[in-house]
């Protein structure tokens, strides 16, 4: 309590006060939440008491009274007026704002009891009491009695003044009770307990006299509440019941949450009379008994499994709730409950099974497939006499007895004229028919006997033998009198009989080929038939323009370029089964008998000259040769250039077609200063130029020379290749007396092929790895070095070993062998340079008369650029050293020599 | 003639060993500048190329896929590729920065002796043993070449590519070069094998070694002989020769170990740089500076003009 001081010190303050507020300072933070201030709808501050003590305060400063303090004003008694008992109100002690709208006293109008209908409204009530078990808060009704109407509506006030009463049903009155409900004498498995029968009680009602006049009102029926599902329970699920939990009704021992709400309904509709004994507290098994339950029997029930619903479905929904459609509804209940019955599951409240079954989608059957059917659609082939074997043809014929042909009618175009006429029954033109026509007796007769000799050759015979000839005949002259149109179509058949005419012609006019026909794809047409018999008589005989020949002139241009092709086919598929087997190969599309072969259009100068002209040091005009040369069209493009030769087609040396004449010109372009052009070049890889200082003409026996070997080549030899010799000698005589095994070899295995080389080489690498230097270098590939000595420069000596290198201050004994070794190599070079050297200097001094000692230096010569390994190698190796590359390129010059 | 002038005052040789690399992939077939000279290349024995800085001498990537060793490299103008050959008869274009194989060219008969990318590098050019130079497109995927110039009689040892000029040098003896802007083959008859050619910085010569220990300059246009260097050895093995990057100097391997500068002009010997004991298989020289780079057996030498910090090992 405040005391009534007028100090405001003596005020409690809590917690720190807050520092004053500088005027010039800007308020920067939020207000924090203790500085924050409420104030009342008067602009006045309002003090928080807290939550639980009534919220903001009231009165003044919290306290009762006033600023004057606390004064009972209102106590006033004198002699005149007594103090007069004032009854206090509630709402003296209210504020304000409890009697506002949100208070505890709103101040509002409502409606009372008092201007309800006076009587209580029992259908009503026991609605409510049904909506209150679904209500969002169980029990609770309020709303429902705050909106019910102030009066009756007309409706009953009519019903009224019918004779309705309140309670009874809307209907003419009944002689007996309509037949009772049995709703709950069937299955009641749920729960644990026999939940208490509220129709029991009924049942007893029902149980006495009725007398047989009186009539009854009908019953009354609980409209039917249909209630929106707003909650997130499963269908069909409803929650405790508190009525149930906590009113304890009678029977039940404890709350059974899944009896249906039938059940719990009617418990309810018969509880309202005689209210259940047993009231509050918490009652059931689940509790125990309280101190007030006089009943302890149930304490130690037992359950029983018989209890439980020991299958699913089967349950009847006799919830009594179907209200109006109940009548029906029950009328039907035996059938519907059989059929619920079958229904296997739970049917849900508010749900029946339909009693109409949806009427069944009439699914047609597919139809019945044939026995024989396959699910696979072939084509039937279309036989067409021209395109099957005659054998197959014949057979056909014979088990069906007709060709497809005949079986379809022959379309407009399938007819020729003469046909179409007799089709059309027109008589043939008057007039000379084709030139035969125009021919006197004298000469049909020639033209007759002749193709008659023709015929005689044949072997098939047609019933209409003359006719034919004489169609053929006339087809002949036709073909030579107009000579002039033969060769215009010469140029058209050209375009439509491509090969097939003259694999046709190769076909028929090959020896293999039977005189015998034995099958006449055009049979039906006997012209047409004709014509073809002379298409291949004269194809026989080898005429190349037999089909141009047999073709009827008469005819237009179109029926002529079909038949051409008809008759082409069919010369193809008819030739003589013998030639079937020809058939399988096909022909070369280029003719590999040609002497021709491509070689550059422009050729080389003289070697030997530019020889000369290099030892003489004239480089220039001599030794250069400029060709045409076309580049890529993409090469240029890439290269940023314009083509040199735009709209040419040409990539490279333009070429022309030369004779070859044997198989070194596949080894090298062959033409014959190429073919020198190599011989040259083969021992200029290996010689300085002043080698070949001699003449042109002295060239061709150092070529030889080098490869007749010994006897010339020991004889010309000159003091300063001696310290070579002896190993020249043994190479030569190893050359000598190779076996020609290795001739073949190098005939027919490439020189470019590298297996065949390096195999050969084998010796050598078998030397190279003899010596314990190179046997560390093994590393390196035998091959580039072996094709080295073919192709020319050689890459430098194999790799040595790397990792002593590395530390190469510190020399191995290794590395000293290797050294050693490196000497060695050196020294034999240096041996080939002085005698290159010294060669120079004799070839300059004795230039002419050289000749043989010439080819003996080249030989040599061409040893050392063959590498020195080569002559290391030959040394040691001894006999069976020389490689298939000498061979082959011995081959090369005899070949060259040949063709000089 | 357009040679370029001698200074007045001697041009400097790369002669002051500068480092070694011991690049550990068996023999250096080749090595290889790249385009600005700041990277080398080096092709190895045991199938791999490696990438170096020349100026730290420090192993940058080294690219495997080959299946045989590697004959020859050439980088592209952008640092972006490389292009190598190989004895394995292919062709590969590899992704620098990967180390991926961007592309792998078949189509050679025999080992692949050099290749080249054109300027653009739009094109790889290889030289095969089997005496075709195989034009491969770069931009698109096509297995094929563009086109294959088999004017070769003999293995085509070397090449090189200039704006519009395609120079070989085959065994058979002859420089060929590919005019495509005229559309032209000249032919120039050497005699002896060819073992390298190259252009001379200014495009008017043209350089050619050959197995008869003579490096010949001849005219481009007229194939005359300007120059013959010759002291040097070179029979069998298949060496370089260079130009040096003011065209002052012939440049060109031994097999005796040393490598020989020859004045232009004069043809005398300059300088006698000795490398090693073995044979000096491979030489670069440096695109501007005197730099140059050498490859004996296993390592791969520095050259400088000038000597640096580092001790001289050798």
């Amino acid at each position: 309590m405040a005391s009534d001081s007028d100090s405001e010190e003596d005020f409690v303050t809590y917690g720190t006060p807050l520092e004053p507020l500088e005027e010039d300072e800007p308020l920067r933070k939020p207000i924090p939440i203790q500085d924050q201030t409420v104030k009342d709808e008067k602009g006045r501050f309002k003090r928080f008491h807290g939550a639980f003590t009534g919220g903001f305060s009231a009165g003044y400063f919290n306290s009762v009274g006033s600023k004057e303090g606390w004064t009972p004003s209102t106590f006033v008694s004198s002699r005149q007026q007594k103090a007069e008992k004032q009854m206090s109100r509630p709402e003296d002690f209210m504020d304000e704002e409890d009697l506002s709208e949100h208070g505890i006293a709103p101040s509002e109008i409502t409606t009372t009891d008092n201007f309800a209908s006076g009587r209580r409204d029992q259908i009503r009530d026991k609605a409510c009491a049904i909506t209150s078990l679904t209500a969002p808060i169980p029990g609770d009704t309020l709303l429902e009695d705050l909106v019910a109407p102030a009066r009756t509506s007309v409706g009953v006030e009519l019903l009224r003044k019918m004779g309705w009463k309140e309670g009874q049903g809307v209907g003419p009155r009944l002689k007996r009770k309509p037949a009772k409900q049995k709703t709950d004498t069937g299955v009641r498995m749920y729960g644990c307990a026999l939940p208490p029968n509220g129709s029991e009680e009924s049942e007893e009602e029902e149980d006495e006299y009725i007398p047989e006049n009186v009539t009854f009102a009908p019953k009354d029926v609980t409209p039917v509440d249909f209630t929106p599902k707003d909650d997130l329970h499963g269908l069909g699920y409803r929650g405790l019941n508190p009525q149930q939990a906590l009113m304890g009704s009678s029977g039940s021992g404890h709350i059974n949450l899944f009896t249906l709400d039938s059940d719990r309904t009617s418990s309810l509709l018969g509880d309202f009379g005689p209210r259940s004994k047993r009231r509050g507290g918490v009652s059931g098994q689940a509790f125990g008994v309280g101190a007030l339950e006089e009943e302890d029997d149930d304490i130690y029930h037992r359950d029983a499994l018989s209890n439980y619903d020991t299958m699913l479905g089967g349950e009847e929904p006799g919830d009594g709730l179907y209200g109006w459609t109940a009548p029906q509804e029950y009328g039907k209940k035996k059938k519907a409950s059989d059929k619920d019955a079958a229904y296997i599951g739970k049917i849900l409240e508010g749900f029946t099974l339909a009693t109409k079954s949806m009427d069944n989608k009439t699914v047609y059957p597919p139809p019945v497939l044939p026995r024989d059917y396959r699910p696979v659609h072939y084509f039937r082939p279309v036989l067409d006499p021209s395109t099957v074997s005659p054998q197959v043809a014949l057979a056909l014929q014979a088990s069906v007895g007709h060709m497809p042909q005949d079986s379809q009618p022959k379309g407009r175009h399938q007819l020729d004229a003469s046909q179409r006429r007799e089709l059309l029954g027109e008589s043939s033109l008057q007039g000379p028919r084709s030139v035969f026509d125009l021919l006197d007796g004298k000469d049909k007769e020639r033209l007759e006997g002749i193709r008659k000799a023709a015929e005689e050759k044949k072997t098939s015979e047609s019933s209409s033998e003359d006719r034919r000839a004489a169609m053929v005949a006339a087809g002949v002259a036709a073909a030579s009198a107009a000579a002039a149109k033969a060769s215009s179509q010469q140029a058209l058949s050209s375009r439509f009989q491509p090969t097939g005419a003259e694999q046709a012609l190769s076909a028929w006019s090959s020896p293999t080929a039977h005189s015998a026909q034995t099958f006449k794809p055009f049979e039906k047409n006997p012209h047409k038939q004709a014509r073809y018999d002379m298409y291949i008589s004269k194809l026989r005989q080898g005429d190349k323009d037999a089909l141009e020949c047999s073709l009827d002139s008469t005819m237009t241009e179109w029926e002529r370029s079909r038949e051409r092709e008809e008759f082409i086919r069919a010369a193809m598929l008819y030739k003589p089964s013998n030639s079937s087997l020809s058939s399988r190969f096909t022909r070369g599309k280029q003719e590999d008998d040609s002497n021709t072969v491509e070689v550059p259009r422009d050729q080389e100068g003289d070697v030997d000259d530019k020889q000369a002209a290099v030892k003489m040091k004239m480089f220039g005009k001599l030794t250069r040769d400029t060709f045409e040369w076309h580049p890529d069209k993409l090469l240029c493009k890439r290269f940023n250039i314009p083509d040199p030769y735009p709209g040419s087609g040409l990539v490279g040396l333009p070429k022309v077609k030369r004779d070859k004449f044997s198989v070194f010109n596949f080894l090298t372009i062959a033409d014959n200063s190429s073919a020198v052009n190599r011989m040259a070049d083969g021992p200029s890889q290996n010689e300085p130029p002043v080698k070949h200082a001699g003449t042109p003409k002295s060239a061709e026996p150092i070529k030889k020379s080098r490869w007749d070997v010994s006897a010339q080549a020991s004889e010309g030899r000159t003091p300063s290749v001696e310290q070579q010799q002896p190993q020249q000698k043994e190479d030569e005589e190893e050359e000598e007396s190779r076996p020609s095994m290795d001739l073949f070899k190098a005939i027919f295995a490439s020189s470019s092929d590298e297996k065949s080389s390096s195999s050969s080489e084998g010796e050598i690498l078998k030397e190279m790895k003899d010596s314990p230097v190179q046997s560390g270098s093994t590393a390196v590939p035998p091959q580039a070095q072996t094709e080295e000595e073919e192709f020319g420069p050689r890459l430098p000596p194999p790799a040595y070993p790397w990792a002593e290198h590395a530390s190469s201050s510190i020399p191995s004994t290794r590395e000293v062998k290797h050294k050693k070794k490196c000497k060695e190599k050196h020294k034999a070079k240096k041996d080939h340079k002085h005698k290159k050297e010294k060669k120079h200097k004799k070839k300059h001094k004795k230039h002419k008369h050289k000749g043989k000692q010439k080819k003996k230096k080249a030989e040599e010569a061409s040893s050392s650029s063959d590498g020195s390994e080569d002559s290391d190698s030959d040394t040691d190796d001894g006999p069976g050293a020389l490689s298939t590359e000498e061979l082959l390129k011995r081959l090369k010059t005899l070949g060259g020599k040949k063709l000089r | 003639m357009a040679f370029p002038q001698p200074k007045p005052e001697a041009p400097k040789l790369p002669q002051h060993l500068l480092r070694t690399l011991d690049c550990k992939q068996g023999a250096i077939r080749a090595v290889r500048f790249n385009a600005d000279g700041n990277y080398l290349m080096t092709c190895g024995s045991d199938k791999t190329l490696r990438l170096w800085s020349v100026t730290r001498g420090t192993l940058l990537k080294t690219y495997s896929g080959h299946g045989y060793e590697v004959l020859d490299v050439d980088g592209s103008y952008d640092n972006s590729q490389l292009c190598s050959c190989s004895s394995d008869k292919t062709v590969i274009l590899w992704d620098v920065a990967t180390g991926q194989v961007t592309r792998k060219l078949r189509g050679h008969a025999g080992k692949v002796n050099c290749v080249q990318f054109n300027e653009e590098a739009t094109v790889m050019l290889s030289g095969s043993i089997d005496g075709s130079v195989r034009c491969w497109d770069t931009r698109s995927r096509r297995p094929e070449p563009i086109q294959i110039l088999d004017e070769a009689r003999d293995s085509v040892s070397s090449l090189k590519v200039s704006e519009h000029e395609l120079l070989t040098g085959s065994v058979d003896g002859k420089v060929r070069r590919y005019d495509l802007r005229m559309g032209q083959l000249h032919v120039d008859f050497v005699s002896s094998p060819i073992t390298c050619v190259c252009f001379s910085q200014d495009g008017q010569c043209t350089l050619s070694s050959s197995l008869d220990s003579t490096v010949r300059l001849l005219d481009k246009s007229t194939g005359e002989l300007l120059g013959e260097y010759t002291g040097h050895k070179n029979t069998g093995y298949k060496l370089d020769c260079c130009l040096s990057s003011k065209d002052t100097h012939v440049v060109s391997c031994s097999e005796d170990g040393h490598v020989y500068y020859w004045d232009l002009v004069e043809g005398s010997l300059s300088l006698k740089l000795p490398v090693g004991k073995a044979v000096v298989q491979s030489l670069s020289f440096h695109p501007t500076e005197p730099c140059l780079l050498t490859a004996i057996e296993g390592r791969v030498q520095v050259w400088g003009a000038e000597p640096e910090d580092t001790e001289k090992d050798d």
